[in-house]
């Protein structure tokens, strides 16, 4: 049994008197793909969110190394550093160049001297196949494009985990598979990912295992295999079905290219 | 025509030297008039109720009354309190405050366009809040100010006339003197007039070029509409 790199213990986040979510027990090993799917409004991307601080918690704890990073006092920045983010709506820098967008972090956050940061972050947009858009603004780049730079400006911090929040959701369908093309390698690498997704293809392949939430708790967690095709709540069994036809539907059009 | 021509060219110099003090002030009012916009916009926008309490209360103080009034009561009205100030300094001190609170205006209103989103990935690579604020938010609101904020060196450049009321020897003080000495009021008034325009209308192309200079593909007024 190895120690998880991420853990929340009783995670709750309440606005008002709205409960987004509550007890969220979550476990992520290293080098495990966990994918969070869910219907809209179940507090996914809040979970997420509030994983890396971005947004206040109302309850429980998030371990991060085994370290409580909720706790008083601690350095929320620090903690950001060590956790990539990559957002629905990309979210780039739109006055920097994509090579600048994935050095800032370097330079600024993490202080390295500007080769050294320079040639990391060429690294990280070769990681993503973005070398040839390292001088081009996010207005000169598809959406496919911009969020292959996100990805790359997350991974150039060398997190221990990375989050994804409905990374292809803002994409034309032709441009999603390039997007979970990066996210599949970067899997195959052994990053420790925690994705919120509705791209049911990407769960099934990828995925070390599925977490089903449903009205701010988690309904279900399994492998994929048991998710899809043993699911123990009728809520996930019905979710899945809802979704893989919609979708399965979505992704026959992309292959007949309509 | 033609004599006007030649009252112009007469009293150019006299007129260049008044131009200079002119142009002096609206720098300087400018500059510290950005200094305190953007220290008001930041505590606005950014600051705690105190800050943004007494950042309102600036803008608003310094927004809602006449400019004339305001350098009165720095230059005729501080000395009842015992702080004597020299007339350019008095002139500065107006100019300056009255421009922050413009100028405050329109960088508050481009922070906040920038929106929650670009700080919200700052902080996700690690950024603290002033420094997502600093390399992230200002780069841009900065730039998307612009246009609008392009506005306040002109008008600036002209409320400076007000100087003269209090004997700061600017362009309009040497047009009353010109006019004065030569009884020709017409003539005096129109060969400044023509030195305003002509002063704005460099400052324009100088604005202009600022504005294309600063200008990043994908990212300006334009592209914020569609």
């Amino acid at each position: 049994m190895t120690n998880p790199i991420l853990e929340t213990r009783n995670l709750t986040k309440i606005y008002g008197q709205n409960i987004i979510f509550k007890n969220i027990n979550l476990k992520v090993n290293e080098g495990e793909t966990i994918v969070i799917i869910g219907p809209s409004g179940t507090g996914k991307s809040t979970l997420l969110r509030c994983i890396n601080l971005l947004t206040p918690h109302d309850g429980g704890q998030v371990f991060l190394d085994g370290t409580e990073i909720t706790a008083k006092g601690h350095d929320e920045d620090k903690v950001r550093q060590q956790i990539g983010m990559v957002f629905q709506n990309f979210l780039l820098f739109n006055h920097l160049t994509a090579l600048d967008n994935v050095m800032i972090g370097l330079t600024k956050v993490k202080k390295l001297p500007r080769e050294q940061a320079k040639t990391k972050a060429m690294e990280e947009l070769n990681r993503v196949g973005l070398v040839d858009r390292a001088d081009h603004y996010p207005g000169q780049l598809s959406g496919g494009q911009l969020q292959r730079v996100a990805i790359a400006r997350a991974l150039a911090m060398d997190p221990r985990v990375m989050l994804f929040d409905e990374p292809t959701s803002a994409l034309d369908p032709e441009l999603i598979g390039e997007v979970l093309g990066v996210m599949e390698k970067l899997a195959h690498d052994r990053m420790t990912m925690l994705v919120v997704t509705h791209e049911m293809g990407f769960a099934r392949e990828v995925a070390d295992r599925i977490v089903f939430m449903e009205k701010g708790s988690i309904v279900e967690e399994g492998s994929p295999d048991d998710l899809f095709y043993h699911p123990q709540h009728d809520r996930t069994r019905e979710f899945l079905w809802k979704i893989t036809e919609l979708y399965g539907k979505k992704e026959k059009d992309r292959t007949s290219g309509t | 025509m033609s004599d006007f021509l030649e009252f112009f060219t007469r009293f150019l110099p006299d007129l260049m030297k008044g131009a200079g003090i002119t142009l002096l002030l609206t720098a300087e009012g400018l500059s510290a008039g950005f200094v305190l916009g953007l220290l008001s916009a930041y505590a606005r926008v950014y600051g705690s109720k105190f800050w943004r309490g007494l950042a309102v209360g600036y803008i608003e103080l310094f927004r809602g009354t006449p400019l004339l009034v305001q350098l009165f009561i720095i230059y005729y009205g501080l000395p009842g309190l015992g702080i004597t100030l020299s007339r350019e300094l008095s002139a500065f001190l107006a100019l300056g405050f009255n421009s922050g609170a413009y100028q405050a205006e329109y960088l508050r209103g481009s922070i906040l366009a920038i929106g929650d989103g670009q700080m919200m990935a700052g902080r996700a690579i690690g950024m603290s809040r002033f420094q997502a604020i600093w390399h992230i938010i200002l780069p841009q609101a900065l730039r998307l100010a612009i246009p609008a904020w392009s506005n306040e060196p002109v008008s600036l450049l002209k409320s400076t006339a007000v100087v003269f009321l209090i004997a700061v020897p600017d362009l309009m003080a040497k047009a009353k003197s010109i006019a004065a000495q030569t009884y020709d009021p017409i003539g005096s008034y129109l060969a400044v007039a023509i030195v305003y325009l002509a002063i704005v209308y460099l400052l324009d192309a100088v604005l202009r070029w600022l504005e294309r200079a600063s200008r990043i593909p994908g990212f300006e007024m334009e592209g914020k509409k569609a």
